[in-house]
């Protein structure tokens, strides 16, 4: 019976949001954008003109040609120009994209998890436990994201998991802290108590009733956590701590044609670099938008 | 006082034994320096020597037990590559962090106070807006993209500026300093403003909200009621009262400036600590790693440490307690 009415109030709640979002033009190019990317990242192996890890298919020959080059064949035009390998710019730049974005929404999702699981048991037990979590968390934020994460790297070394964990590990804490602050002013709500007096079970009242209403405020730490992932990861693999060379994200990419910038070949890391700061622009713009939407604060009464 | 300032420091001792547990441990667990160090073609008995004299070929309990003893005294170990103490490896390149760290500092107080005072008056304006817009910007992009566009058009398309390095050096105490001749401020200047992007972002903002909210007191109300010239007004009593949230950001985004470095310094090939751990790291030097976050923990919990007491004798109203500031 709870669940049919909230279901409907979610519904209703969830289109007024899409409303209220709907509000700001450059919101709604923002997340245009995000789409955009989200799927040209998704379709990368179907939209990129070339392959750019079938080392079969690259001609040394057109290595380090400027944008709108031609092919030596003549088959291909190299839109973004191509690297020291004769690799197209615009195919590696897609098909790095998608190993970023994949690697940011992954870790996000983890860190979520972990995050919001701590900060739930440490808003609603209270206590021991709430004093052991919130502990580590000050523990945590008290370091930079980039030193958890280049320490944790430095330990396990490189591969796409290990970056998954260290960003995970880095960034738990920002939504156990969000969620234990939402958790304790919802844990004291009647709604709780009559949840509790009913008899349900612990983990029925913490994940069907006080985690939804604890997720407005994850939702909008969630999005910018995204985007600070996505430019942590880059940032790791341009210094040649993170992903390794055989699955080469934007960040590899722009270390890769750091070489070539002093003699004026920029579009390697040009190019790139503008494609990892559109999918960050367009994450804190959506996520800014959130913020403003989802703020009962901010709200007209 | 002297109450709190001892549970400080008792705490900050705690902190480094349980880092230095942690991050031993840890960093024992992965890797085999033997193989960076010793020569491929080196026998049995060679590689067994050369374990013997760096103690590696003992548990890595008695291996902890024997770093702690020395730590105690000063000597957190030998680089495995350059065989010099870590500690002093790490000392003699700090000089360099800290005046990149310290210019990028300055740079973001001196124009985003300003630039956040400014917007701040005039939230409506186009001006203002276009500050706030550029803090958004400061804070999305990220910084080793900023560095390598820095690089692109001041120093490969204009030429004006260097693009790495750190240009001659000074010695002054024991210690090698190059912001003493124009030929260093020069170098320090593409750094610096990189590594200060995202503090001057922060700074503006602060800076801005601060002042939004200042003028909406009652005491600018009642100064401009009394007739003193708006130029008093935020010169003397709206910037006066947000300067304790600035200053306390600074000052605790100090260590975060440290920390960062590690990009710009290896974007910029600038010789301080972070190019040192990043080196240290690919090439399993852990000594050097670990002496690096065992003075990157102190420098971060002495920060926290000062900022607590100037907040205090900034703001009447903070009493510092026994155990918990402010």
């Amino acid at each position: 019976m709870t669940g049919g009415v909230s279901h409907t109030d979610a519904a209703g709640g969830w289109r007024a949001l899409a409303r209220a979002y709907a509000g700001s033009p450059l919101a709604l190019g923002g997340l245009a954008l995000l789409l955009a990317i989200v799927l040209a990242a998704l379709a990368a192996p179907w939209i990129a003109p070339q392959d750019p890890y079938d080392l079969a298919r690259l001609d040394i020959m057109d290595s380090r040609l400027p944008p709108g080059s031609l092919s030596a064949d003549g088959s291909l035009t190299y839109l973004l120009g191509t690297d020291g390998q004769g690799r197209d710019m615009l195919s590696a730049i897609l098909y790095g994209l998608r190993i970023s974005v994949a690697v940011g929404f992954a870790a996000t999702l983890l860190a979520l998890a972990l995050g919001m699981s701590l900060g739930l048991a440490a808003g609603y037990a209270g206590g021991r436990t709430d004093a052991l979590v919130m502990r580590a968390v000050d523990i945590q934020m008290s370091f930079p994201a980039i030193l958890t994460a280049m320490i944790l790297l430095a330990l396990f070394g490189q591969g796409t998991d290990k970056i998954v964990i260290a960003l995970v590990a880095s960034q738990w804490a920002y939504y156990a802290r969000t969620t234990r602050g939402a958790a304790l002013v919802e844990g004291r709500r009647e709604y709780i108590e009559a949840a509790r007096l009913l008899g349900l079970s612990t983990p029925r009242i913490l994940f069907r009733h006080l985690l939804p209403n604890c997720l407005p405020p994850l939702i909008v730490v969630a999005a910018l956590q995204v985007a600070a992932a996505i430019a942590l990861e880059a940032t790791l693999s341009f210094l040649g701590l993170g992903l390794p060379v055989t699955e080469p994200s934007l960040g590899l990419l722009i270390a890769n044609g750091f070489q070539y910038l002093y003699s004026g070949r920029y579009w390697m890391s040009v190019f790139p670099g503008v494609a990892l700061l559109l999918t960050i622009v367009a994450l804190n713009l959506v996520a800014d938008r959130l913020r403003e939407v989802l703020n009962p604060r901010l709200r007209p009464q | 006082m002297t109450l709190f300032l001892l549970r400080r420091l008792l705490q900050t001792v705690n902190v480094l034994f349980i880092m230095s547990l942690l991050v031993f441990v840890g960093i024992y667990a992965v890797g085999n320096p033997l193989d960076m160090l010793v020569d491929p073609q080196a026998t049995r008995a060679d590689v067994a020597r050369v374990a013997a004299a760096l103690g590696l070929d003992q548990p890595v309990w008695v291996q902890y037990g024997r770093f702690l003893a020395n730590a105690l005294r000063g000597d957190l170990g030998n680089s495995f590559l350059h065989g010099t103490p870590a500690l002093q490896l790490i000392l003699q390149r700090l000089p360099a962090t800290l005046e990149l760290a310290v210019s990028a500092l300055l740079i973001a107080v001196l124009l985003g106070i300003p630039l956040g005072l400014w917007a701040g008056l005039r939230p409506d304006s186009a001006s203002g807006k276009t500050i706030m817009a550029g803090s958004i910007l400061g804070f999305s992009l990220p910084t080793f993209w900023v560095g390598l566009m820095l690089i692109m058009v001041f120093s490969v398309y204009l030429g004006w500026l260097p693009s790495g390095g750190r240009g001659p050096t000074r010695e002054v105490l024991g210690m090698h300093w190059s912001l003493l001749g124009a030929e260093g401020w020069r170098h320090v200047l593409l750094p610096a403003l990189n590594l200060a992007l995202f503090k001057l972002a922060l700074v503006i903002r602060l800076t801005q909200s601060g002042t939004r909210e200042a003028l909406l007191q009652d005491y600018v109300r009642f100064a401009r009621a009394k007739g003193l010239a708006p130029r008093r007004i935020v010169g003397v009593h709206v910037l006066k009262n947000i300067m304790i949230p600035v200053i306390t950001v600074v000052g605790l985004e100090f260590g975060t400036l440290i920390a960062f470095s590690v990009v710009t310094e290896s974007i910029f090939a600038w010789p301080g600590i972070g190019k040192l751990l990043l080196d240290s790291i690919t090439l399993l030097d852990r000594p050097v790693v670990v002496a690096y976050l065992l003075l990157i923990v102190l420098i971060y919990t002495l920060i926290s440490l000062v900022v607590d007491v100037l907040y205090a004798a900034l703001d009447p109203r903070v009493r510092l307690a026994g155990g918990q500031a402010a």
